[in-house]
């Protein structure tokens, strides 16, 4: 049962992903779609953050008083945060533009659930 | 339909403090080097000072304040610096971005003109990443001529 | 309608719990991820730029051209907005 200790924190972030992708898929009103999306997203940036994680070590700061030549296994890694600011931005990007639509088509439909607009199209 | 909110508890304290996040969204962006923190983070704290400033009273408060236009300038020049930086590396004989070229225009050692052309493009980014947050904020949130009233937040008067 | 969504989204989640048995796990120094130029990123960054701070060192420096990148989806957000919501005078 070795891997289900070590690996519970995969679990919840597939948890949180499942959670998102059910709110896109099964839900109606468009705006909770878009914040299922916006929970999936967040899930995907969790599981990064956990990638560059190190036993015992600190921040990805240097300090001066750790005394000697900077080692790589002092510092936990720094490239998935990096990357996870622009996974933020481009999170952030997205759901503003996905509400400017909503409210373009709330102008043109007057209505804001799947099925409503489905069948004011037909 | 949601109606205006006004009460004198909540202007006098998001009067008090803004002052005070603005401060420290300049805080976090001027040490980005030293502490945790860096362009996006503090431009994302700027933003959130005027957008508090618009929930306590109503959005032409903040339109007073810092009009659109003004906004979409401050979004610009953002951007300008960022890259004004690069080709300013670029034409003083060096890669695009590489900003240990910058020790033939200032007086410092190659290895501290990295270190400044870093602070450079984190003001660039922290300015438009303030503008670009208010300006979402103030499209999403503003009523509009056609709709009716569900749509406004009630915050224009 | 729902029912369908409920099973596709847990026989997901089981194919996605099955390949986590390959994972690294939690604080693993030696994971794939730690290894090929991270550590020069961290052992490099305060000879090279006389920056402490290796997150900001990283996206700023290193990897500065995606930053610019990142800067302009931002700006292109920003503008799409605009361009979408705001109804300007003939």
């Amino acid at each position: 049962m070795e891997w289900i200790v070590s690996k519970y924190n995969y679990w919840i972030y597939i948890l949180l992903m499942m959670i998102g992708f059910y709110a896109m898929i099964g839900k109606k009103n468009l705006v909770k779609k878009v914040i299922g999306m916006n929970i999936f997203q967040t899930s995907i940036i969790l599981y990064f953050i956990s990638i560059g994680s190190k036993k015992g070590a600190t921040i990805p700061i240097a300090e001066h008083g750790l005394g000697g030549p900077i080692q790589a296994i002092q510092y936990i890694n720094p490239i998935p945060h990096v990357l996870m600011l622009t996974a933020i931005v481009v999170m952030v990007s997205t759901f503003g533009v996905a509400m400017a639509l909503l409210i373009m088509i709330y102008r043109r439909y007057q209505t804001i659930e799947e099925d409503e607009i489905l069948k004011l199209r037909r | 339909m949601i109606a205006p909110f006004e009460d004198v508890v909540i202007r006098t304290a998001c009067r008090l403090l803004i002052p005070f996040i603005q401060l420290y969204g300049l805080y976090v962006i001027a040490h980005g080097a030293e502490s945790p923190g860096g362009g996006f983070q503090g431009g994302v704290i700027l933003g959130a000072s005027f957008i508090l400033l618009s929930l306590a009273y109503n959005a032409d408060e903040v339109r007073k304040r810092v009009s659109e236009k003004r906004n979409l300038i401050f979004c610009s020049v953002g951007l300008f610096i960022y890259s004004g930086i690069g080709a300013v590396c670029l034409a003083l004989g060096g890669n695009y971005l590489n900003y240990s070229r910058l020790h033939h225009l200032l007086p410092v050692d190659p290895v501290y003109a990295r270190a400044l052309g870093i602070f450079g493009i984190e003001v660039g980014v922290g300015m438009t990443v303030m503008a670009v947050m208010l300006s979402i904020f103030l499209d999403l949130a503003s009523k509009h001529e056609d709709e009716g009233e569900m749509t406004s937040l009630g915050m224009d008067r | 309608m729902k029912i369908v969504g409920l099973i596709a989204v847990c026989l997901t989640g089981a194919l996605l719990i099955y390949g986590t048995i390959d994972f690294p796990s939690w604080g693993d120094p030696q994971s794939p991820a730690s290894l090929h130029v991270s550590p020069r990123y961290i052992e490099k960054t305060v000879e090279e730029t006389d920056v402490p701070n290796m997150v900001t060192s990283v996206l700023a420096d290193y990897r500065g051209y995606d930053t610019l990148g990142e800067t302009t989806v931002i700006f292109t957000a920003g503008m799409s907005c605009i361009l979408l919501i705001r109804r300007f005078s003939r």
